[in-house]
């Protein structure tokens, strides 16, 4: 056992990058405020109508949204003045799901809704 | 809209006429049931059922006012609630479990389900007209009647938003059922006066 020991660590480290590369190439980057913030303030074109998360929620998330169709009032989206926001992953799952699809005809993946709450949350 | 009235005042008599016969009826072994009727029977008059499902409040309000389900009659709610993922073009998408309960108190407390009045006006007016009942309360031919006076200077005012389906920005106690002409307040314009 002593013997092969060094040998086994070093095609332990040679075999690492290997196996860790396609998770990384893949993988989640840290999620960032700032390209949060871009997403939020995108403009899409679905159906012929210009369309983003800002339609309803309004460019400053601090302050309450109205429902672009319905006129509905929509409360504040930043936890910092509406400490009901992302507390309920299944509420939250819910409306990331309708408002992806319906604002940029996809659902938004991993990477997107992280970014998206990171920059909610960072004012 | 004379003759509207003077059915509507008919039916009233008529449906007063039968609730007494059957009190009379009934009478025997409680007393108090006829008077019992019909009082119930006053109190269902002022408008539809007020929503009584938190669920449904919840999922269903989130993004306009929460219908009232006797304002259209099951077929309607059937179809809405198969329809979520494009929901007169919005998405309003929901889990599988959560569906099937509020499709059940839809159903069940639909138009043709309540004694109310203005449900029971709903469930005649669909009864008249050969198509399918409307996926909406605002295509109904007894919505339709009643808001038809309306001009389209107040239909268009930012605040009610080209549409009538946002029912308590002029009926101010919507929520509680009751679609009464004189508790109309359009905001900016005052009370409605006909
Ligand atoms: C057509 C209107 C509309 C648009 C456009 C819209 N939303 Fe929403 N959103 C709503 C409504 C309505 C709610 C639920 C009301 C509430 O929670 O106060 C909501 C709630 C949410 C929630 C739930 C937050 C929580 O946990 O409480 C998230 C997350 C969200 N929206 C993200 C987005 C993103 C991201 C976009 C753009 C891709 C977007 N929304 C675009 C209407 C909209
Ligand atoms: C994501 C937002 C959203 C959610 C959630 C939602 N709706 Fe709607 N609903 C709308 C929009 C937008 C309209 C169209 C409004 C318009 O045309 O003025 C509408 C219209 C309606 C109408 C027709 C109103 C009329 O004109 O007579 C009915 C009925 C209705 N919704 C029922 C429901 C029910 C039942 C649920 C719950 C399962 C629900 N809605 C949940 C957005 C939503
Ligand atoms: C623009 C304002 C407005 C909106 C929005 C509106 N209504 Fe009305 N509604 C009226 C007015 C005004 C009348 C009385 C019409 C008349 O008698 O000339 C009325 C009458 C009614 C009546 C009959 C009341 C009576 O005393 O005979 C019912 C029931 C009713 N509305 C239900 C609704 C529902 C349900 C909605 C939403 C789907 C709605 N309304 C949306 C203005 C509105």
């Amino acid at each position: 056992m002593k013997k092969i020991l060094p040998y086994l660590i070093m095609a332990t480290i040679t075999a690492l990058p290997i196996t860790v590369r396609p998770n990384t190439s893949v993988g989640l980057q840290e999620f960032s405020a700032e390209r949060g913030k871009n997403l939020w303030n995108q403009k899409h074109t679905i159906s012929g109508q210009t369309r983003r998360c800002t339609s309803c929620h309004t460019g400053n998330p601090r302050q309450a949204g109205k429902h672009v169709r319905t006129g509905k009032m929509i409360k504040p989206m930043a936890p910092s003045v509406n400490s009901d926001r992302f507390v309920d992953h299944k509420k939250t799952a819910k409306w990331f799901k309708r408002n992806c699809k319906w604002t940029m005809g996809r659902e938004c993946n991993e990477q997107e809704k992280g970014d998206l709450i990171r920059y909610l949350k960072s004012i | 809209m004379k003759t509207l009235i003077f059915s509507t005042a008919a039916l009233v008599l008529i449906s007063t006429l039968y609730l007494g016969i059957q009190g009379a009826w009934s009478n025997n072994d409680d007393p108090s049931h006829g008077l019992g009727k019909w009082q119930n029977m006053k109190a269902r008059s002022t408008g539809v059922a007020p929503v009584t499902n938190t669920l449904y409040a919840e999922e269903c309000g989130s993004c306009h006012f929460a219908y009232p389900p006797g304002l259209l009659p099951s077929f309607s709610w059937q179809k809405v609630m198969t329809g979520l993922a494009d929901h007169f073009g919005d998405n309003a998408e929901l889990d599988a479990q959560t569906k099937q309960q509020i499709t059940k108190y839809l159903t069940t407390h639909a138009a043709e389900s309540s004694n109310y009045r203005r449900s029971r006006a709903i469930m005649y007016s669909l009864q008249a007209t050969d198509t399918p009942p409307p996926l909406r309360i605002t295509d109904t031919p007894y919505f339709k009647r009643e808001h038809r006076e309306i001009p389209n200077r107040i239909i268009n005012l930012p605040k009610i938003g080209g549409k009538l389906s946002r029912c308590n920005a002029c009926h101010q106690r919507a929520d509680k059922g009751s679609f009464n002409e004189h508790e109309i307040v359009i905001k900016g314009l005052g009370p409605w006066n006909d």
